[in-house]
């Protein structure tokens, strides 16, 4: 395929869904659950299950964690809500209606920033926001017949609505990177798209670099992962472009996303495309939002990422690429400032270096998240305590925290346990020095004669003899007093 | 032996003073259901066991000193409204033998007080209809005239109590369901303000609409159900959170000052003279007790009925998109699950077909502004024009239906004349009101007639009173049906 970019421009807007972490569903008492996990139909009730005569009632927890949301996204909210029914039949959707916001949802007009992969950033605005119900599960039958699981139905989900200020698949998988980095930093869900629980669908079109009209579009589905996002996406406006430039048109459709051809494929066209017949819901009130609790909930909120990236640069001083590493979980971020918490003043960069650099490789090495390992912020900071005050090197102390982590103890007790305390006594480094001198004869006469490259040669030996736990800042000091007195004499 | 109490009222006494069992009561009823209602037709389900064994608990609750308004009572429910464990089909073929496992705040409120319920009566398929002749399964008649229907769509209950096969009924009014069949049948219906009782368990028809109201022989009886369902309930959000006054002791008779409002609109060309005789006689007994009588205007009356006939089957093609069969009810097996889904919604009736069609019609991009949103906006000033009357007046008084009871088959293949039936009590829905039609008299045939009294919102109070004070100063009350007396 031709690169489109070339003449083209893409414009691309996504709506996100996600399912909220409530305790209960958007309108009836039911338990949350996980439907992969729980068995089908077993967190159901007559609300969810659609029988006649069941009415709603909205769910406080559920409005309160959408609030959060719209309030992060930067969303005017308002304060007149309305709820409609959104009107199409499945046999997943037991109502044969969908409640859902419509023309007032709760948030409108906010914004997002998004960081490039050149380093550079972008704001996204963000349409609207806006609360209704999951749906049920279907699972048709290989040999006839299918099966609906209710266990879903009515799970509170929240829609994302982005303006289409996107223009690339990197673009829009940076936008629901971000997009997932917050609600998971709300608390309000686990952006586990293999799940389903967070679900992104992409708006793409493309038009001629220049042109003010917009092209028919495409949304595209089945997206598991923010790969397929940014594959599918580059996929679809390659496949546009070349559609153009053969001199064709684009249908306007819904097309999924096949995972293993790596492809899109049409899935439903605009004339068979549902009308919704969307109206007020008679069985639920307009919902009121006071700025009370809108200031709540806005006082409420967690330092979001951003305002941590800042912060970690200005407080820190560390460079935007390790505050964006120590942000990207809000639990790796809050582990993080415990350690600097209990850590001497300027030892903040420290912390982080050891962190990102040796942490992390641990962690990913061992597949263990923040919370499972049993490294604490005090060890680290007791780990580094012992490397400035000389009893262990820098080397030693990364063999100490590999222990750490296997095990569970302490910086000290490990150097206790295993000997690793650094050797630090003059007398004993100047007997080995002695020893390592003399046994290299040749080397000290090249050195003596202007190869003062071989002082490292001369420092891996002396390391050497003493296994790797001299201090290597006594070392060098001692080796060089030794080799500047022979030169004298 | 002594005659049977006629009345919740006389029954209570009866019970209180130990002359008559609820469990006896309760047979009386039964046996007289069995005897009379092959013809009469007013019952669906006649829940006899359920009714014996809660005679039998009022009984012995009464004997624990307990005496409540309607402890050991005999009531009939209607069939839109889910009784746990006792079929509910809204009268259509798609929830045959569907058994609900809960109980309808309404009914969770008659078992706590003791109510004992004698079975679910017949109605007009999901409440859509003004003679009952659109049920699925059976005609109810009028027990005043066989030939004629008891008008509807609470038809069983209006003809169960005029007949004495219960002493008191719950109905539901969406467009004047218990108003227009009490009138037809000669009884007392009430149909409280929206959101005054709970609407859970009850099958939707038109949610913005849908109230529970309740029948009975005497203002008191309907006034008893009434206080008994009334009330707060959370798990329905459009019910009100406000107190429940004591409605009972609201009925002095006393209406001296009362300001009756008597709308032009409702005394035009199609209401039989009869009717209007009736009416306006009552209107001037009224008077005569002391109200004061204003002409009053209400402008926007002609376009309650498309109005209605907008909203009501916009919200019922929402609400009855459920009845696929996957999960309750009967399914009709098809070649595969589109099909299947299809050929069970085959069994909703001719009537209800039309009201979804309307509804997604006028719900239907493109259509959407023109009908129903202009709806909502029409309804918007057909609610102010009540607003305006009831800063003058405390209650209007008007005809509940036109004409009094037509004959079976008379309207079937007519809708617009059947749905002329209700025109005027239409506007009672879709304003915040509440309204009630009480018995004023006979036409030529013996057909009885009925007098409307509307209340601002939450006034029913009001509106019982002066209906209570009305039949307090005539005794249409007393006068009987045809049926079961040779
Ligand atoms: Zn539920």
């Amino acid at each position: 395929m031709t690169n489109p970019t070339t003449y083209y421009e893409p414009i691309i807007g996504l709506e996100i869904h996600a399912e909220l972490m409530t305790n209960s569903k958007m309108f009836c008492g039911c338990k949350v659950v996980d439907s992969a996990e729980a068995p089908p139909n077993t967190a159901v009730c007559p609300v969810c299950l659609g029988m006649p005569g069941m009415l709603p009632v909205i769910n406080r927890q559920a409005v309160e964690y959408a609030l959060r949301v719209a309030l992060a996204l930067n969303c005017t909210i308002q304060h007149h809500n309305i709820f409609a029914r959104k009107n199409y039949f499945y046999p997943d959707l037991p109502k044969a209606y969908q409640i859902s916001q419509y023309e007032l949802p709760l948030g409108v007009n906010g914004w997002l920033e998004i960081e490039l992969e050149d380093g550079s950033s972008k704001r996204i605005g963000v349409r609207r926001v806006h609360m209704e119900e999951d749906t049920g599960k279907l699972t048709h039958l290989e040999g006839g017949g299918s099966l609906v699981d209710y266990n879903r139905s009515g799970v509170p989900l929240l829609e994302i609505v982005s303006e289409p200020d996107i223009h690339s698949g990197e673009e829009a998988r940076a936008y629901g990177l971000k997009i997932r980095q917050i609600l998971r930093y709300l608390g309000v869900n686990s952006g586990d798209m293999e799940k389903g629980v967070l679900r992104v669908e992409p708006n793409i079109s493309i038009r001629p670099v220049g042109s003010t009209a917009f092209g028919t579009r495409t949304e595209l589905k089945n997206l598991n992962s923010f790969k397929a996002l940014a594959e599918g996406t580059a996929y679809e406006i390659a496949r546009q472009a070349e559609i153009l430039n053969r001199g064709g048109q684009v249908v306007q459709e819904t097309r999924g996303w096949h995972d293993a051809r790596r492809i899109t494929f049409s899935q439903r066209s605009k004339e068979e495309a549902e009308d919704y017949r969307y109206f007020p819901e008679p069985d639920l009130p307009p919902l009121a939002i006071s700025d009370e609790w809108i200031a709540t909930v806005r006082a409420s909120l967690p330092e979001l990422p951003d305002a941590k990236v800042a912060r970690y640069q200005a407080d820190y001083g560390l460079s935007a690429y390790d505050a964006r590493v120590l942000t990207e979980e809000r639990a790796v971020a809050a582990w993080f400032e415990t350690a600097v918490a209990a850590a001497p003043t300027h030892a903040a960069k420290t912390v982080a270096n050891w962190v990102i650099n040796n942490l992390f490789a641990l962690m990913n090495e061992k597949k263990q998240g923040i919370e499972q390992i049993q490294v604490t912020p005090a060890g680290l900071v007791e780990l580094i305590g012992l490397v400035e005050n000389r009893t262990i090197n820098h080397n030693t102390a990364k063999e100490v925290l590999a222990e750490m982590f296997a095990t569970g103890q302490s910086a000290p007790a490990i150097v206790q346990a295993s000997g690793l305390a650094q050797v630090s006594d003059e007398a004993a480094i100047t007997a080995v020095i002695a020893n390592v001198l003399a046994a290299n004869p040749d080397s000290v006469t090249a050195y003596l004669g202007g190869k003062e490259k071989l002082l490292g040669f001369f420092i891996g030996q002396v390391m050497r003899e003493l296994h790797g736990k001299g201090d290597p800042a006594v070392v060098n000091r001692l080796l060089s007093q030794t080799l500047a007195a022979r030169r004298q004499a | 032996m002594r005659a049977p109490p006629q009345t919740v009222t006389e029954l209570r006494s009866a019970l209180r003073r130990g002359e008559i069992t609820s469990v006896a009561a309760t047979q009386a009823m039964l046996d007289r259901i069995v005897a009379l209602d092959n013809e009469l037709k007013s019952y669906l389900t006649i829940t006899d066991e359920l009714a014996l064994e809660q005679a039998a608990a009022a009984d012995r609750r009464r004997a624990q000193g307990e005496d409540g308004a309607l402890l050991g009572v005999p009531i009939a429910v209607k069939d839109i409204i889910c009784v746990a464990g006792a079929p509910t089909t809204a009268g259509s073929k798609i929830l045959d033998g569907f058994i609900p496992p809960y109980d309808a705040f309404v009914v969770q409120k008659l078992k706590e007080v003791g109510a004992v319920i004698l079975g679910k009566t017949n109605t007009d398929e999901f409440a859509m209809g003004s003679s009952t002749e659109n049920s699925a399964y059976f005609i109810t008649r009028n027990p005043w005239d066989l030939e004629h229907v008891p008008g509807g769509s609470s038809g069983g209950s209006a003809a169960a109590v005029a007949a004495e096969l219960a002493y008191g009924a719950l109905g539901t009014d969406t467009g004047g369901s218990v108003r227009q069949p009490a009138s037809f049948c000669g009884v007392v219906g009430l149909r409280p303000t929206y959101g005054r009782i709970s609407r859970w368990g009850v099958v939707a028809f038109a949610s913005s609409l849908d109230q529970v109201g309740t029948f009975g022989r005497t203002v008191a009886d309907a006034t008893a159900l009434f206080q008994a369902i009334a009330g707060y309930d959370r798990r329905d959000s459009t019910s009100l959170n406000v107190p429940v006054p004591d409605y009972a002791a609201a009925l002095t008779g006393d209406i001296r000052g009362l300001r009756v409002g008597v709308p032009a609109e409702y005394f035009v060309s199609g209401i039989e003279p009869e009717v209007e005789t009736a009416v306006r006689a009552a209107i001037a007994k009224l008077e005569e007790l002391g109200a004061e009588i204003h002409p009053i205007t209400l402008p926007h009356t002609r376009y309650a009925l498309p109005v209605y006939y907008l909203i009501a089957p916009a919200e019922a093609s929402a609400n009855l998109g459920r009845y696929d069969g996957v999960r309750y009810g009967p399914r009709v097996e098809g070649a595969d699950m589109i099909d299947t889904v299809k050929k069970t919604r085959a069994l909703f009736g001719p009537e209800v077909k039309r009201r979804i069609m309307l509804g997604t019609y006028a719900l239907s991009a493109g259509y959407y502004d023109a009908y129903y949103g202009r709806a909502l906006k029409v309804r918007t000033l057909i609610k102010q024009d009540f607003l305006n009357a009831f800063a003058q007046v405390d209650v209007i008084a008007c005809p509940t239906s036109p004409t009094t009871a037509f004959k079976v088959g008379e309207r079937a293949d007519d809708p617009i004349s059947m749905y002329l039936a209700d025109i005027f009590t239409l506007s009672v829905n879709l304003s915040a009101s509440c309204g009630l039609s009480v018995p004023c008299g006979f036409d030529s045939k013996g057909l009885p007639i009925g007098l409307q009294l509307i209340g601002n919102a939450l006034q029913e109070a009001t509106i019982l009173n002066a209906a209570y004070a009305y039949e307090q100063a005539t005794g249409w009350h007393q006068e009987k049906p045809r049926i079961g007396r040779g």
